[in-house]
């Protein structure tokens, strides 16, 4: 049964009030537990052993003596892990990244597993492990690997999207080209063309909580699992077929979540972990350290990219093309593509193309960074824009607002949009006091646009009505920003209760159907429409309910407000049934009442964000201090506001950071210098002053509320709103992110 | 590595554990003392995660031996409701939304205590110097700053109240 999902513009009750988070007792007081806050009788610790080479064979691993170090319980290597996936390239590569097979492939590649009872036995066994390594020539850069002499990593790798196939394997995976028009014809058309090239160094999603897990499985292939993850149904079903277990026998419970920003969407220990477990017959948890978070988990990618635009004499336009090199880590990815199709998505555009390039190199595989790709595309081509609009003498806004793309624009990737908030956030901007600021000796202010898709998927929410008519809402994609409020807030409005009355949680994977992940700004937006039905299916029970009570036909029955209502004139002074009523009646009336949704989520409407931002540069050190700083963006619908402000402000704060300060720093040894919150920095408390934002509502027409995606566009803009901030302070076009010190201070010391 | 015995107050209870010498305060309260409150972002002093009070002297517990903690007095965030009544800072934490993710939000309650305590009207600016040892990913400060806020203007008040009684 497909129900009708489409927007109505209904009035809310509670739909946009600031109520408190369900899960804020337990977070302030402790109580909450998180990936290491649970235990398991009998467990082991589990650690890794770690490459600590770039790129090497290994050329023998002997683990004799770990093995008869007591208190060891198991040890796991490549060689107790067969390929099982069938020729999947992609889930050999996640079983590879999480135990190399052969060969490591960057600093911090696991190479062999240990559970033992207690920690230091672990620590000691690991010692005990002698690993034989023959160095291999390695490349870390971009630009480097694409070379033709480049270490080549991967034999299999043969160049896709070109024609014919290269018979020579090299580090390029992937090429893709997106646009429409004639680029050529429209540079050739052009008053004035922009040519600009630009680096973006990797960095890190920077969850404060490491990766942790409690694996408990026995030899019959039963299993369960508790992780901290943003989709424990995901984590389930890529364990099961990398081990060759029943997806069904495998219970994945999800903690809290310490922060994931797409880190978490990707295994890395689980599968060896239950591997032990499996070994030892005994639980075995793993808590990584922050130094294996930095070297084998997450980082977004590495870029390298070019930026041609041409515009007409008037400001508009009239051609414009990137190519984008983006660097995969060990593994493919599809980072590259994302890349190209996010580029040039804010505008109208006639003539548009871009080419994207997936790299290999010895980094650690590339993992899913908040609107992954965007920020460092956005960073190349808003800096050219501002080029552009400067080219013609516009004001950077109105060359954006004569530029963007509106409703009816066929994207640079390919769909035609509907109704979009590019244009309004750019107005809002044009208009927002912040514009008018004045600014002070050094400073400069910057502006810059973002998009992301969002994305909707596989949805499953249960709504069960208890007997005195409190509401337990379950739902599976993963509470990583307060959602459990927002999807309270929908389940309240539609059943016509209060929000006290609904206890929101997610739910094992044994307790619901399949869940996607809560990736792609699609946790309240699929679970809230799969709430909204599930909610609405429940009311269609208790109408039935309401009309056995009433003993009249179910088809004179309303729902208003919380309460049956019996329609006509014969059923006049049948006083309408509260939702309570109905509950505490259930026992009677048929058993317990619940609705159910399990969907695909359809229509995740685009989101775009209009970033505003003042720098003050100090010219003696090269740093750059984010003096005010507005996000204005497009929520469909905000629920929950003082989330969807969160959402705005938690992005504006890593992009800040990765604009200016945040790099993974390799060696000439391939080795990542930098694995540590002292040395890789975030930003802190005192480098950054209050982010204020401007919710815009242009709803969604494929969701009920209106509802977009808030999740993720709010990192896209920063990186290019400082370049182009700093540039409008001191006269510097940096093209190489982070904007750091140092760097900032050489292109001083280099314009002087 | 030898194991000593360690008697301490957590939370103002009389606590005791034996841990070997060599491990953190950290590891000796969240595996040994069972309070798992306190976090572990990084192990090496940077994120703050980790943040109690020792002696009503703010520090990272992943820096602190546990032996350290003999015959001293421990805070954690376990320890800052009085019974069913949450501290100011917890309620405003809530209000504010000044947490997303959660896990940093026992060291940032901590700190923000001891910021409290001793400057009970700070300005922006001293919060934000005050937590620069806590690091939160998912907020970008802001709320929590007007939370700390909230609670201090919260806190005067009731302190006012009570010196007029």
């Amino acid at each position: 049964m497909r129900q009708d999902t489409k927007f109505t513009n209904q009035n809310f009750r509670v739909i946009g009030s600031r109520v408190n988070r369900p899960d804020g007792m337990d977070k302030v007081t402790g109580r909450a537990r998180y990936g290491a806050d649970y235990d398991a009788p009998g467990q082991l610790v589990g650690l890794f052993l770690r490459s600590p080479h770039a790129h090497a064979r290994i050329v023998s691993m002997d683990i004799s003596r770990a093995e008869k170090l007591a208190g060891v319980k198991a040890i796991i290597t490549a060689d107790d892990l067969p390929d099982l996936t069938n020729g999947n390239r992609e889930m050999l590569d996640i079983l590879e990244n999480s135990m190399a097979r052969g060969r490591a492939l960057y600093d911090g590649h696991a190479v062999a597993a240990v559970a033992a009872s207690d920690v230091k036995t672990a620590r000691k066994a690991l010692k005990l492990i002698k690993v034989e390594y023959e160095q291999l020539p390695h490349v870390t850069d971009v630009d480097e690997a694409m070379q033709p002499d480049a270490p080549v990593i991967h034999d299999w790798i043969f160049t896709q999207g070109v024609n014919p196939t290269p018979k020579k394997p090299s580090n390029v995976c992937n090429r893709t080209e997106m646009g429409h028009g004639d680029v050529d014809a429209g540079f050739a058309r052009a008053a004035h063309i922009i040519e600009k090239s630009y680096k973006t160094e990797q960095t890190h999603q920077g969850y404060i909580e490491p990766h942790a897990c409690v694996a408990s499985m026995g030899p019959d292939g039963s299993g369960e699992l508790w992780v901290t993850t943003q989709g424990h149904f995901a984590y389930r079903n890529v364990c099961a077929e990398l081990l060759g277990l029943d997806i069904a026998k495998l219970k994945v419970t999800s903690s809290e979540i310490g922060g994931g920003f797409g880190g978490k969407t990707h295994v890395w220990a689980e599968p060896i972990a239950l591997a032990l477990s499996r070994k030892a017959n005994r639980p075995v948890k793993v808590v990584m350290t922050r130094d294996e978070v930095f070297r084998a988990t997450g980082p977004a990618s590495s870029t390298s990219i070019d930026v041609k635009i041409g515009v007409t004499k008037k400001g508009r336009i009239i051609a414009a093309s990137a190519e984008l090199r983006y660097a995969d880590g060990a593994f493919p990815g599809p980072w590259a593509i994302l890349g190209a199709m996010t580029s040039f998505a804010c505008y109208d555009l006639k003539n548009v193309k871009t080419v994207g390039y997936d790299v290999i190199c010895n980094r650690p595989k590339v993992a899913a960074y908040r609107a992954p790709s965007a920020p460092m595309a956005a960073f190349a081509i808003e800096s050219t824009v501002d080029l552009a609009a400067a080219a013609v003498g516009m004001d950077a806004v109105d060359f954006r607002i004569k530029n963007a793309a509106k409703k009816g624009t066929l994207s640079s990737y390919g769909v035609t949009y509907g109704p979009i908030g590019i244009g309004p956030t750019l107005d809002a901007a044009k208009n927002h006091p912040h514009m008018k600021a004045k600014l002070k000796k050094n400073q400069g202010r910057g502006m810059a646009c973002g998009f992301w898709f969002n994305f909707g998927g596989q949805t499953c929410s249960t709504i069960n009505i208890a007997a005195d008519g409190t509401v337990n809402l379950s739902v599976g994609t993963i509470d990583v920003g307060g959602s459990r409020a927002s999807l309270s807030l929908i389940a309240a409005e539609e059943l016509g209760i209060p929000y006290e009355h609904v206890k929101a949680s997610v739910a094992d994977t044994a307790s619901l159907g399949h869940n996607d992940m809560t990736d792609g700004s699609r946790g309240t937006f699929s679970s809230g429409m799969a709430t909204i039905v599930a909610a609405r299916r429940a009311i269609e029970v208790m109408k039935e309910r309401a009309a056995a009570m009433w003993d009249i036909p179910v088809d004179k029955v309303d729902w208003k407000d919380g309460h049956a209502v019996a329609k006509g004139k014969k059923n006049s002074k049948l006083a309408p049934l509260s939702l309570k009523e109905i509950a505490e009646n259930s026992p009677n009336t048929g058993g317990p009442i619940a609705g159910h949704n399990e969907f695909v989520a359809d229509g995740a409407g685009v989101s775009f964000a209009s970033h505003l931002c003042d720098v003050e540069v100090d010219p003696e050190t090269g740093a750059t201090r984010i003096v005010r700083y507005t996000v204005i963006q497009d929520a469909g619908k905000a629920i929950h506001p003082d989330y969807v402000e969160g959402q705005f402000q938690g992005g504006a704060a890593q992009g800040i950071g990765w604009a200016l300060n945040e790099e993974y720093i390799y060696g000439e040894d391939g080795r990542l210098q930098n694995p540590g919150f002292l040395d890789y920095r975030i930003p802190v408390c005192s480098d950054l002053p209050f982010i204020d934002t401007q919710i815009l509502e242009i709803p969604n027409p494929d969701h009920p509320y209106g509802v977009r995606g808030v999740g993720e566009t709010s990192i896209v803009p920063p990186l290019a709103a400082i370049g182009n901030a700093i540039s409008n302070a001191v006269g510097l076009r940096m093209t190489h992110v982070p904007m750091s010190p140092p760097r900032i201070l050489a292109a001083l010391e280099a314009g002087e | 590595m030898s194991t000593s015995t360690v008697s301490t107050t957590i939370n103002g209870d009389a606590v005791q554990f034996a841990c070997p010498t060599d491990e953190s305060l950290l590891d000796a309260i969240r595996n040994r003392v069972g309070l798992t409150g306190v976090k572990e972002g990084c192990g090496t002093g940077d994120c703050g995660a980790c943040s109690i009070t020792m002696d009503g002297r703010l520090v990272c517990s992943c820096l602190v031996l546990g032996v350290e903690a003999n015959g001293r007095a421990i805070e954690t965030v376990e320890g800052m409701a009085d019974g069913d009544q949450l501290h100011p800072l917890q309620e405003k934490f809530i209000e504010h939304a000044a947490l997303q993710c959660g896990i940093c939000t026992p060291g940032f309650l901590i700190a923000a205590r001891v910021l409290l305590e001793r400057n009970p009207d700070p300005t922006e600016k001293e919060i934000r110097y005050a937590l620069a040892g806590n690091l939160c990913r998912c907020t970008g400060y802001d709320k929590i700053v007007r939370a700390v806020q909230a609670a201090a203007k919260e806190m005067r008040k009731a302190s006012k109240k009570r010196t007029r009684k």
